[in-house]
């Protein structure tokens, strides 16, 4: 049986899809067998920041209305074995999107995979709920920012009282914090809440904590996902994560502020 | 030099500003959570009943759901003005 983990976050430009697709192929370098699935009906990105767009013939809604087998439909990442990617349709009206449709994907999927991740779209609409729906597991993205921290508190909600475990008094689905675009320099000069801040108010368990990088715009030019770029401080920060996620107990890493040396000052050996 | 204290202070506050104002956001949304989903609508139209009668601000009418083991408090809370 595969577990469901749900990439979400309420507000949008988060770096949900970055981070879908970061967890995802970290999750897949570490061996385990991974499908990452794109619910943003009509507004599909999942398969650029993968690198696939040109691979796509078949969609998740085509496989729902059975006009696609799963496997037809299915992209096999070129870069990293165990890794398979689901897209979701371009074109097709969101009310494609039917949760006995996505119950029987994910059946099928379970009996591939170790791990599958839901892309979810941003909102708390229709998508957004069959994306965490089934999810046994929440990655819960959160810039620390009011307006994304707020809306990231109403996604616990969500999570709390919508999605199946909810509805079965199952044991609650597992909430993970993830912190994007955190930038130590600002925090220390006061102008962006902090790493405690964030936690607080949330009061959910922290899995990671990506720095704001150039490395993350990089790897979405490219198509590659940032997990890949090890050099990078978010790529390491990605893989820390994943590690977590795994169980893992990982010091968190690029939350404190360097002060730069004179001759980083002086030759602008910045951040890669 | 005072110019500079007052931006530096300036500077230090956003961040702490903004944790203020989400802590009181985050516990209104999570008061709001657990309600059925008919109690915004509840609560505007006893303000409206309540309204024909006393004139009553807003926030002079408190409404909560208690749920205990086999029953339900609805609690309804008016603070009417004081009498002239």
């Amino acid at each position: 049986m595969a577990k469901i983990i749900v990439v979400t976050s309420g507000k949008g430009g988060v770096g949900k899809t970055t981070s879908a697709a970061a967890i995802a192929t970290g999750l897949a370098l570490r061996g385990n067998k991974t499908v990452v699935i794109d619910f943003d009906v009509g507004l599909r990105n999942l398969d650029l920041i993968m690198g696939c767009e040109r691979r796509v013939v078949y969609d998740l809604i085509n496989v729902i209305q059975g006009e696609a087998g799963l496997n037809q439909a299915l992209i096999r990442d070129k870069r990293t074995e165990n890794l398979h990617i689901l897209p979701a349709s371009q074109t097709r009206d969101k009310e494609a999107l039917t949760a006995d449709g996505v119950e029987k994907v994910l059946e099928a999927l379970s009996q591939e995979y170790d791990f599958i991740v839901c892309d979810s779209p941003a909102g708390i609409e229709h998508g957004a709920q069959l994306a965490m729906y089934f999810a046994d597991e929440a990655i819960v993205v959160t810039n620390p920012e009011v307006s994304s921290v707020r809306d990231s508190d109403r996604i616990l909600g969500l999570l709390a009282s919508k999605t199946r475990r909810a509805e079965r008094s199952e044991p609650p689905v597992k909430e993970h914090l993830l912190i994007t675009r955190y930038d130590p320099n600002r925090v220390t000069s006061g102008d962006m809440l902090t790493l405690d801040d964030v936690r607080e108010i949330l009061a959910i368990n922290l899995v990671g904590l990506i720095p704001e990088s150039e490395a993350v715009l990089r790897a979405s030019n490219q198509g590659v996902p940032v997990v890949h770029d090890m050099d990078s401080d978010a790529g390491q920060a990605y893989a820390d994560t994943v590690s977590r996620l795994l169980g893992e107990d990982v010091p968190l890493r690029f939350h404190e502020f360097q002060k730069k040396g004179l001759l980083s000052r002086m030759f602008g050996g910045g951040r890669r | 030099m005072k110019l500079l204290e007052f931006l530096k202070r300036e500077r230090k506050k956003s961040a702490s500003v903004a944790k203020e104002r989400l802590q009181i956001i985050v516990a209104h949304q999570r008061g709001q959570r657990d309600q059925p989903d008919y109690m915004p609508m509840l609560e505007k139209e006893l303000l409206e009943v309540i309204r024909r009668y006393v004139q009553v601000d807003q926030d002079a009418i408190n409404i909560s759901l208690d749920r205990d083991n086999d029953c339900s408090v609805l609690e309804l809370n008016v603070t009417l003005p004081r009498d002239e």
